[in-house]
């Protein structure tokens, strides 16, 4: 289906040659075609790789978690510990391991490793809730694992919170419990939430910074540079050339990614569908623009790929906030983090998407995707060579 | 708009070198080179690898800056008109330089658009060389023969009209019989008044050019017809044949009459010192007079300047 | 009677329809000299790589080094030496780097590395350039260095793909030189080549046109029965036949 439609793009592109006088820059165009068309693993890759990362990232490598196992020490044990036990342990989170009254006891436990979070029921839950309005509750986790860890410490938050609901429906409770953030938008704590986005950035990052990388220094490392120069065409045509057909390439892995999250992950898509394609297109471009920089800058595919891979992807990975949150970064790392593209537009698909923000929510975040595009653009058109070495 | 100049057609290198850093050595690549080709005539540049022809082609088809002279093509400064300049010359680099994944006819009409062209405008220009390819026009062009390639890459160099093509070993490890027919086909480009400079490293096509100058180590060693250029051979040259040519080469080599011996084919050519050197031959050995070509001389050349 | 090196009986290789190489039968003597000429696509590059146990034969015989093509390519590969022009030496390597690390391929012992490769640094005159990258040395001297690294086993065969292509041409004599030499310590030379002055050096040459081996015999029997000059008027006149052009 989405061959069919490229190949309808590509007609339209050849019927445009005829009526232009840019037949030049169109041709070129139509070769670049011809090159992806006639590469059909890497098509298959380029155009597959986004389904197989939802579905990877939407499924397997989720960081919820299942069932965690956890130990309570009661020293209530009256009817409410009881039934706030029974409650988590009936939620598809939790499990119960062990239930003690020794706070001692807990330390083998997580130490042996059964366990990776202890609730703590203080002997005078029930009276405290029922005379002063106020019990207190301790969770402790296995932070060793600190992602693990704080998305456990957040569900069994919210357990213990929804149990107080649960238990005074007209009250409301201004105290003890601390709710992250995160989950206003995402009450259910689904992954999916956070890796869309990640993945869109990813699979846009990979399609357009790699793969034009390469497709420029293929020209390179073939000679047929040392041709394309000697010919009377100018270089920003041979710049802009290269870049449309993935810009095209992108906008359907863009679909592929919101149908699929859509419908398979049942991720809202809460904002503005045109708004969200906008800054796509946008973050395209950005990516596109590193791609011919990097492509200006190596003269062979192998370190092209290199440096996409190590420069580009691995810090999107990293400081995009998508797996690691930026906010417990140290300092100097947020700051390494402003200079990823990712990072912005992570942000924006995030506010857009599942906030439902507008353009006033992400002005800012579009406005650095812009700067950079500029920048990237203009040095790759500067830095691009009209003559070898 | 073409800019006037004093300069005449064809191709004149005033003193041009061009040296790399490889490794923090300094490697002069072209070593102050200085000639001319008139318009409508056949150049070869003949030289082994590493003489330093690819370097001189690239800054003859603007891609590469001059250390320091100057280069004049088709009347038009290699640096500072060379937008100009790539408007009008034909360039086939060394190494295949075609779309592998596009066939015979995608990869013409790409590089007739990318000259503002049209196949059909030029077909005349390249009737001769396309009619042989044409059967395999929606071959692509990854799965031609080195002989095939060649002529697809001559047309894609000749789509636009140059007026000067610059063909930078087009016949390497290609066989004897494509070698043949592509010179062939350069006879006859030149009568279509395209001035045509071409490096090889086989010694033996310098006679197919009108002028030829012979490089090595970035220098030009000689530069004349090939007619002419042998006559700077000034020693006696002789064929030197008999049943067990090995041992015959070791001996020679010895022999202080000899100046030079090496293995020639059948024969082995034999330089001697002087018109009067003896030579100590063995009984079942013949030797004649010969004309030296222009192998024997950049044989000869090479040493001179050992 | 002198052994034979390599016996071939109408060795075939097709693919799909098309035959690459198609039914070729020669021997070739151990200490010979053999060269294996033939147009672009005729099937030589084909032919070689099944010699070298590097493709497998869809008809025919083949013993190389009296080994079986079928079924014992691995001991093929231990007694044969290999170069082309395209492919010959690390050029990030030093000289010396590049020999232990071929020599040891072969298994060669260390002891037996360290002395050979004196000896063969002499025989070149490469002593000074022993610790220099192969990359930095001109390219005569890297291909008789690379010449010198594929019989540096003692190879019962060393086969040469277009081993002088571009080299100049007192080089290109200095490398037969080498090939001379490792003939006469009875290494069996295989060689293909476009320079048609190089097929006169040969003991005997063969000559495929589109898959077949349209003459084989001493370069001087060869032009008495062609009644040809030269070897490469000998060529030309077999090869314009050539009906296919791959």
């Amino acid at each position: 289906m989405q061959l069919q439609w490229m190949k309808y793009l590509f007609n339209w592109l050849v019927k445009q040659k005829e009526a232009n006088n840019m037949k030049q820059f169109y041709q070129f165009i139509v070769k670049e075609f011809y090159h992806i068309f006639r590469d059909r693993k890497t098509l298959f890759i380029l155009l597959g790789m986004p389904m197989v990362q939802i579905i990877i990232f939407g499924f397997a490598l989720t960081n919820e978690v299942k069932n965690a196992r956890f130990a309570i020490v009661n020293q209530s044990s009256d009817e409410i510990s009881t039934k706030l036990i029974q409650q988590i342990d009936a939620s598809r989170y939790f499990e119960l391991y062990a239930e003690t009254k020794d706070p001692q006891s807990i330390e083998a436990l997580f130490k042996k490793g059964s366990v990776k979070i202890a609730l703590v029921i203080p002997p005078d839950f029930e009276t405290s809730l029922a005379n002063q309005n106020k019990g207190s509750l301790q969770i402790i986790a296995d932070a060793s694992d600190p992602n693990v860890a704080t998305t456990l410490t957040n569900y069994l938050s919210v357990i213990v919170q929804n149990f107080r609901e649960d238990l005074y429906p007209n009250q409301a409770i201004p105290y003890t419990i601390k709710v992250d953030t995160r989950m206003m938008y995402n009450p259910q704590l689904k992954g999916a939430y956070n890796f869309v986005p990640g993945v869109m950035a990813m699979v846009l990052l990979l399609v357009c910074t790699m793969m034009t990388a390469l497709t420029v220094v293929r020209e390179k490392e073939l000679g047929n540079m040392e041709i394309l120069l000697v010919s009377p065409i100018n270089p920003i045509k041979i710049i802009l050339a290269k870049a449309v057909p993935y810009l095209l390439l992108s906008i359907i892995n863009i679909t592929t990614i919101l149908l699929l999250s859509y419908y398979v992950l049942e991720v809202p898509i809460n904002g503005s569908l045109i708004l969200l394609y906008a800054e796509s297109i946008l973050f395209i471009l950005v990516s596109l623009g590193l791609g011919l920089l990097i492509s200006a800058a190596t003269d062979s595919q192998q370190s092209a790929m290199f440096i996409s891979l190590i420069v580009m992807f691995l810090p999107t990975v990293m400081f995009s906030g998508f797996i690691f949150p930026i906010e417990n970064m140290p300092l100097p790392l947020q700051v390494v983090s402003n200079i990823i593209p990712a990072k912005w537009f992570f942000i924006i698909v995030k506010s857009v998407m599942i906030k439902g923000g507008g353009i006033l929510l992400v002005w800012k975040e579009t406005l650095v995707l812009i700067i950079m595009m500029t920048l990237f653009f203009g040095l790759a058109i500067k830095k691009f060579k009209i003559r070898l070495a | 708009m073409e800019k006037l100049s004093s300069k005449p057609a064809g191709v004149i290198i005033e003193g041009v070198s061009k040296s790399y850093t490889v490794n923090k050595e300094k490697l002069v690549a072209v070593n102050n080179i200085s000639f001319e080709v008139p318009a409508g005539t056949l150049f070869g540049l003949i030289g082994p690898d590493g003489a330093g022809k690819t370097t001189l082609f690239r800054m003859l088809t603007t891609l590469l800056l001059p250390d320091s002279g100057n280069i004049w093509v088709d009347g038009l400064n290699a640096v500072a008109d060379y937008k100009a300049l790539r408007k009008k010359i034909g360039y086939m680099p060394g190494k295949f330089s075609l779309y592998t994944d596009l066939t015979i006819q995608e990869n013409i009409h790409f590089f007739a658009s990318l000259f503002e062209t049209s196949f059909d405008k030029n077909y005349d220009l390249i009737k001769e060389i396309y009619e042989q390819i044409a059967p395999f026009k929606d071959r692509r062009a990854g799965q031609l023969s080195g002989g095939m390639k060649q002529k697809l890459a001559l047309c894609c160099a000749l789509i636009h009209r140059p007026s000067i093509l610059f063909l930078d070993e087009p016949t390497t490890g290609v066989d004897a019989v494509s070698r043949k027919e592509f010179w062939e086909i350069l006879q006859r480009l030149k009568t279509d008044g395209i001035t045509i400079l071409v490096s090889t490293p086989y010694m033996d096509e310098a006679s197919l050019c009108d002028r030829v100058a012979l490089i090595q180590n970035g220098k030009i060693m000689q530069i004349d017809t090939p007619q002419h250029i042998v006559d700077h051979f000034d020693k006696p040259l002789y064929a030197v044949k008999s049943p067990k040519m090995l041992p015959l080469l070791k001996m020679l080599e010895n022999d202080a009459a000899v100046l030079d011996i090496y293995p020639f084919g059948e024969v082995h050519h034999m330089v001697l010192k002087s018109k009067d050197s003896k030579v100590n031959l063995p009984e079942d050995a013949t030797m004649q007079v010969i004309k030296p070509n222009i192998e024997d001389l950049f044989i000869y050349l090479m040493r001179n300047h050992e | 009677m002198n052994k034979t090196a390599i016996i071939v009986e109408n060795l075939s290789k097709q693919f799909g329809h098309f035959k690459a190489v198609d039914q070729i039968s020669f021997e070739v003597a151990q200490g010979e000299i053999f060269g294996f000429l033939g147009a672009n696509g005729a099937g030589k590059t084909t032919a070689m790589k099944m010699l070298c146990g590097l493709s497998m034969p869809t008809s025919g015989k083949a013993n190389v080094a009296r080994f079986d093509v079928y079924t014992e390519n691995e001991s093929i590969k231990k007694s044969i030496g290999y170069m082309s022009q395209k492919f010959s030496l690390y050029e990030d390597l030093t000289v010396k780097e590049n020999i232990k690390f071929y020599a040891g391929i072969y298994g060669i012992s260390p002891k037996q590395i360290i002395q050979k490769t004196e000896l063969l640094l002499r025989q070149l005159s490469l002593e000074k350039e022993a610790n220099v990258l192969v990359g930095q040395l001109p390219l005569g001297w890297k291909q008789k260095l690379a010449f010198s690294v594929a019989i540096f086993h003692d190879p019962q065969i060393v086969f040469l793909d277009e081993p002088t292509g571009g080299v100049d041409p007192i080089t290109r004599r200095e490398f037969w030189n080498l090939i001379y030499e490792a003939a006469e310590k009875g290494i069996t030379v295989f060689v293909t080549t476009h320079y048609m002055d190089e097929a006169e050096y040969c003991n005997r040459v063969s000559i495929m046109v589109d898959g077949k081996i349209e003459a084989l015999d001493t370069p001087s029997n060869l032009k008495s029965n062609f009644n040809a000059a030269s070897m490469d008027e000998v060529f030309i006149q077999l090869a314009r036949k050539a009906k296919r052009s791959e």
